[in-house]
């Protein structure tokens, strides 16, 4: 288990670079379109600053910001997304993850309605791993062991 | 005798591959079948389909969405093991 960190030095630099990890991931999400990026990349710097986050302050506060239930709903919504626009093609006439088919209830023609759900299942992506990152990654260090809340706020008074 | 035989068996599968590499098409022959068929398409036309500007996204999010949705469900499927695998009820 990670113990809270004592060292202000990691604590400045880590508190100052968090939210710039999580705009950096995001950009890298929409910057997809122009260049190098997307949904896989910009989920794993998200999931990165959660990372460090525990890093920082002890599991505890992780759980606290993005709680289990919050990830295990994310992890499901991000290929619902990704299936649900390939739903929505196949309902709105067209095959199965057949974008230019939702222009009809999109306001753009056929060929922006493709780059626009281009952004949306990357979206999807970008929930799905970095969710699942999170998850992996909290599951591994504990073992599996840190359902309880309340077991939690126990360990962390413990330590400190 | 049992490390003789692995050298013995991976010499002839070695034999084998860099036989079979003589067929392969030249690097960076613009004429191998990888390059004449679809792929000259995809980077003709891939901005004024989709409207992306990286042909990269516009393959692997549009053309070949099928292998991003499942990339996805893979993705997915090994985070959902875990937690089957490794996760216990605290008693």
């Amino acid at each position: 288990m990670i113990r809270e960190q004592e060292d202000i030095i990691i604590q400045t630099i880590c508190r100052f670079f968090i939210p710039f990890m999580q705009v950096y991931g995001l950009y890298v999400l929409v910057h997809g379109h122009g260049s190098p990026g997307g949904g896989f990349q910009g989920g794993c710097i998200f999931a990165a600053s959660f990372i460090l986050m525990a890093i920082l302050y002890d599991l505890s506060e992780v759980k606290r910001r993005f709680s289990e239930k919050l990830n295990v709903v994310f992890f499901s919504l991000g290929v619902f997304i990704f299936v649900g626009v390939g739903w929505l093609c196949l309902l709105l006439g067209g095959n199965f993850l057949d974008y230019g088919k939702l222009s009809k209830i999109l306001p753009a023609d056929p060929v922006m309605a493709r780059y626009y759900s281009i952004a949306v299942i990357e979206i999807g992506i970008q929930i799905t791993v970095m969710a699942i990152m999170v998850s992996i990654f909290v599951d591994l260090l504990t073992g599996g062991e840190h359902e309880g809340a309340a077991e939690e706020e126990d360990a962390g008074s413990n330590s400190k | 005798m049992n490390k003789l035989m692995g050298i013995l068996i991976a010499t002839i599968a070695l034999i084998a591959l860099l036989h079979g590499v003589e067929d392969l098409p030249k690097w960076a022959d613009p004429n191998q079948p990888a390059s004449v068929h679809v792929s000259p398409r995809y980077i003709e036309r891939a901005v004024e389909e989709t409207g992306v500007s990286n042909v990269v996204t516009a393959v692997l999010a549009d053309y070949r969405g099928y292998d991003t949705l499942f990339e996805t469900a893979v993705i997915f499927t090994a985070g959902v093991a875990v937690l089957m695998l490794l996760r216990r009820p605290i008693p």
